[in-house]
């Protein structure tokens, strides 16, 4: 099905929810109320001739300075029957930073998820497991923030068993001059 | 037994075949210091910890391998750090990895030796971001570091030799204990780190 379709029919079945889209080269995204975004996919995975069975990637944008609310979610969605493509996206404020998971629609979201409340710090709610995936447990901060330090020196901010670490090599560091 | 053994030289005065080490052909018998020996013994099986941590892994296992063959030198890869005498650090370390590699690193038996093996290694690389080690020095004692991107088996073989040499010079006892026992009762991570794994807080 061509996108510009599938973006009609969305608009037609979810007239409240849908924010704006943007068509570009045969490629479509859709801006979504984060509240509905459950709904909206639910059905994208389950009308018969769209079957958006393939969530190929889940992740988000950090817009700092750029425009409020701050982050984007971005699904995208593949249907391996119908061979086509679409990208959700749904804007989530700084506070109350949290959407609703996807996790139990599509298996593999679970660990996107994980990954993007580990760079973000974005709170899905409802999954079954949201921990850290890359990074310590006990790491703090979250990288891919816009906000966060570009460079190698994180300060007082930097991981509590790295910086132990480099206080024992400090020992042998006197010795060695 | 006495009979079995053919006194092949008769050549009975000492001779000098290198600085400190003296050969008496008749006796059969070598005169040197321990420290020679041990030094000896020393660089000429350097077994180093089959490690890798990225790109710089793959040179390390090609420097290893039938083309380059290291064990030409007497460098067999181990599994296992209870064997191994000398580390290579090969790749980026990421924070995360860190304490692994110091306990990796105490899990080794003295006297141990690291070599930095490639840019990333030597002083953390392109990667001058969060999750990276600025240079595996840092947190560890290095020996030898080996510039490149990734090095050349060439170089990762010369990076050896010159450990050798340097271990060559090296006394049989180390007083200063440079990468030495200090550094286990200094620190806490002795083979027994699991202190990123205990937490149960998650900043949020």
């Amino acid at each position: 099905m061509n996108p510009t379709e599938i973006v009609k029919r969305l608009k037609d079945s979810f007239p409240e929810e849908i924010l704006w889209y943007r068509c570009f080269r045969n490629e479509c995204d859709v801006t979504v109320k984060k509240e509905k975004n459950r709904e909206i996919l639910l059905y994208l995975k389950n009308t018969p001739s769209l079957e958006f069975d393939y969530l190929i990637d889940l992740t988000a944008v950090d817009y700092l300075g750029f425009r409020e609310p701050r982050f984007d979610v971005v699904y995208h969605l593949m249907s391996i029957k119908h061979r086509h493509r679409i990208r959700i996206k749904a804007e989530v404020p700084e506070q109350g930073c949290c959407i609703s998971s996807v996790a139990d629609i599509w298996k593999t979201a679970d660990w996107f998820e994980r990954e993007c409340f580990d760079m973000f710090g974005i709170i899905f709610k409802g999954h079954p497991d949201l921990r850290r995936i890359l990074l310590p447990e006990d790491w703090n901060g979250f990288p891919l923030r816009k906000d966060y330090p570009v460079h190698s020196d994180l300060g007082d901010k930097e991981w509590k068993t790295y910086r132990e670490l480099k206080e024992a090599a400090r020992g042998w560091k006197d010795n060695e001059s | 037994m006495s009979g079995l053994i053919k006194i092949f030289d008769n050549h009975t005065e000492a001779v000098e075949v290198e600085k400190g080490v003296t050969v008496v052909p008749a006796a059969n018998t070598i005169i040197t210091t321990i420290d020679k020996i041990a030094s000896w013994g020393r660089r000429s099986s350097l077994w180093p910890l089959t490690f890798g941590l990225a790109c710089c892994a793959i040179e390390m296992m090609a420097a290893g391998a039938s083309h380059y063959d290291l064990d030409r030198f007497g460098v067999i890869f181990r599994a296992s750090p209870r064997q191994a005498d000398v580390m290579i650090v090969a790749g980026t370390v990421s924070k995360k990895m860190a304490p692994v590699v110091v306990n990796l690193y105490h899990q080794m038996p003295e006297p141990r030796y690291v070599i930095a093996m490639g840019s990333c290694a030597c002083s953390g690389g392109i990667f001058n971001t969060y999750s990276t080690v600025q240079g595996v020095d840092e947190i560890l004692p290095v020996d030898v570091y080996i510039p490149g991107c990734p090095p050349r088996p060439e170089a990762l073989i010369e990076g050896i030799l010159n450990l050798q040499e340097k271990i060559k010079n090296e006394s049989y006892y180390r007083e200063r204990c440079l990468s030495g026992v200090c550094l286990i009762e200094n620190s806490k991570f002795g083979a027994k780190d699991e202190s990123h794994r205990n937490s149960e807080e998650i900043k949020r």
